[in-house]
């Protein structure tokens, strides 16, 4: 399997070099060029998500092996963990260039867009599997310097604005990481993740230590868009084509974010139970302050995207309940029930949020506005986009049998065994009102037919846009099936296995 | 030390660049500034006192070399730098186009 590593990241980069290139010559190569590599990715990422299981395999770029096992050189790791986001990123990905097909014909220059979603795609692979923190630095710009190209591709008043905030926010959350990257170089003198984990643990100055945590929190925090940093979110997903706010909205900030946030915080840092709380609240406030900003909104984008913030918020808070049980060593069947119960909650994140923002996208092709007061009695003119965004609608409100449900419901009771219940009464409260936010967004685009709203001509969007819905509400029925034992035991337990065991990712890396 | 404080207070001149300025251009030269302290504190964390260049010398194995990462690692952020200014100023000439004005209060399409 390592040899198939650098694949992940290789492969788009060199698609967005060819499609640049090579569709000047041929028309439309572009766009089955970026299928194609989203394809192959797809392929071996389910591959990669099926035969990891419990190893951990390290690719060693350039062939450098650790000398008086200190790794040096570059090394990529592919766990449990990074399998399940690396499926999420190109399942997500393949779907969004499908619908790409026909809703990106407006635009010009399309090699363009096609190319710049291969990097960004590239980047966010890099993030996922890099061993080092530098490197996770590197692939995050590149990611973010993309997706900053991507928001604006538009290039209209809303576009530029929203962008220049996500690029304003965003510099200024690299300088934070980098800022972070330099001290923990300072004390360690190694950027192996694994490395640092054995050199912290030989001791360390505790003041010394928070800064690190608080300067790599407040950095992630501000890619992840945790509630005191999520500014740009709205904007920036609002006002991004909708197959690129689908990526941005379920993959983007879950793969350069959350992703590495739960990443350093168990494999890196020892728990500590201070950190732990922080992380709680956080994803508390997010949560809870996400969903009130979203009830109010009447732009269905910025209303899917408050509902991103509010949704990694349980993600956030769920994964912060493990860290809080873990940290003061009581409990751990809780903690990994707590785990599982963000993880999956993740994967159920992208699959729904990327068929909401798609059926978004669907709605402003065909009705041409992104406004809820504007539109109604859609249903009967788009009976497929109705279907398919009634079904992602009852899975973000958590209502059986769809996917959200069982995440949702994972974490309450984690919460409830772990004696939190203000925070398992909050999830629930929470969970309720998303319910009335998507009532109301079905209600307003898709039934009551205001006479005022009445539009001649409004079809149903073209077929690859259908197809892609389509897929993406099946897998969300799909996801379910996670929660069964059977398969929950080779997707979810490998993942929370590699965050449990405190030693075992750097022992498997370093060889020790 | 006294440098490590004067890295610091070149963040803070662009941190209070990039909160106070109105104009356009001006908050991101601001943001260079952040960068390029950071830059400077990935430098200085090499640094060896007395250090000479690390060019290994089997005649002499005992002299101190500074440390030859931190540098590497600011020429890759340095060019990732040149790369997310460059975007941002393309980006201000757009707006610019657009609203006609570089005053950041005139830009304020978007809210709630």
């Amino acid at each position: 399997m390592d040899t198939l590593i650098p694949l992940f990241v290789a492969v788009p980069l060199a698609g967005a070099f060819l499609t640049m290139i090579l569709s000047r010559f041929v028309r439309h190569l572009d766009r089955y060029l970026a299928a194609a590599v989203l394809l192959f990715l797809a392929v071996i990422s389910f591959r990669a998500l099926f035969t990891t299981g419990e190893t951990v395999s390290v690719y060693k770029a350039g062939g450098w092996e650790a000398v008086n096992s200190i790794p040096i050189g570059i090394y990529m790791v592919l766990d449990g963990f990074s399998a399940i986001i690396l499926c999420i990123i190109s399942l997500i990905g393949f779907l969004s260039v499908l619908y790409s097909f026909s809703y990106i014909d407006r635009f010009t220059s399309q090699n363009y867009f096609y190319a710049l979603f291969c990097l960004m795609i590239s980047g966010m692979n890099g993030v996922v599997l890099s061993g080092d923190i530098f490197n996770i630095f590197v692939f995050l710009e590149i990611s973010s310097i993309s997706s900053y190209a991507l928001v604006a591709f538009g290039v209209g008043k809303n576009e530029l604005e929203a962008t220049l905030k996500y690029q304003v926010l965003g510099g200024i959350a690299s300088f934070l990481i980098l800022f972070a990257i330099a001290f923990i170089y300072w004390k360690t003198r190694t950027l192996n993740l694994a490395d640092i984990r054995t050199v912290l643990g030989q001791g360390h100055d505790h003041g010394y230590y928070l800064l690190i945590q608080l300067l790599l929190l407040s950095g992630f925090g501000l890619k992840a868009a945790i509630i005191p940093f999520h500014a740009w979110l709205p904007d920036a997903h609002s006002s991004a084509p909708s197959p690129i706010s689908a990526m941005l909205s379920g993959v983007l900030i879950k793969a350069v974010g959350i992703y590495v946030i739960i990443r350093l915080f168990f494999n890196m840092f020892e728990i500590t139970e201070g950190m732990a709380v922080v992380i709680t609240t956080l994803g508390t406030l997010s949560m809870v302050i996400g969903v009130f900003l979203a009830i109010g909104q009447w732009d269905i984008k910025r209303l899917l995207a408050y509902h991103s913030i509010s949704q990694m918020g349980y993600v956030v808070m769920s994964v912060g309940i493990g860290m809080l049980l873990m940290a003061r060593g009581i409990r751990t069947e809780v903690a990994a029930l707590a785990i599982t119960g963000g993880l999956f909650h993740m994967m159920n994140h992208a699959a729904f949020k990327g068929l909401l923002f798609l059926n978004a996208g669907a709605i402003e092709y065909s009705a041409g506005t992104r406004d809820l007061r504007e539109m109604g009695g859609l249903a009967k003119d788009m009976p497929v986009t109705s279907a398919t965004s009634f079904a992602a609608s009852l899975s973000i409100s958590g209502i059986p049998p769809f996917n959200g449900f069982f995440s949702k419901l994972i974490i309450i009771i984690a919460a409830v065994m772990a004696r939190f219940y203000l925070l398992a009464a909050l999830a629930a409260i929470v969970s309720i009102i998303t319910l009335a936010s998507f009532m109301k967004f079905q209600r307003y685009a898709f039934y009551d037919k205001k006479p005022s709203a009445v539009k001649e001509g409004i079809r149903e969007v073209p077929v690859p846009m259908l197809i892609s819905m389509v897929i993406l509400a099946i897998v969300c029925l799909l996801l379910s099936a996670v929660a069964l034992p059977g398969v929950r035991e080779t997707i979810l337990t490998p993942a929370t296995d590699i965050l449990m065991d405190q030693m075992k990712y750097s022992s498997q890396i370093t060889g020790m | 030390m006294i440098v490590y404080l004067l890295c610091f207070i070149l963040f803070l001149v662009g941190l209070y660049g990039v909160i106070t300025r109105r104009n356009l251009i001006k908050i991101a030269i601001s943001l260079s500034v952040m960068e390029f302290s950071s830059f400077l504190f990935l430098a200085l964390i090499g640094y060896t006192e007395g250090g000479v260049v690390p060019i290994v010398d089997p005649a002499d194995p005992v002299k101190t070399y500074v440390d030859p990462l931190p540098q590497a690692l600011v020429l890759t952020a340095i060019v990732i730098g040149l790369a997310t200014t460059a975007m941002l100023m393309a980006v201000i000439i757009r707006i610019y186009r657009k609203y006609g004005t570089f005053d950041i209060r005139e830009i304020k399409n978007l809210r709630g």
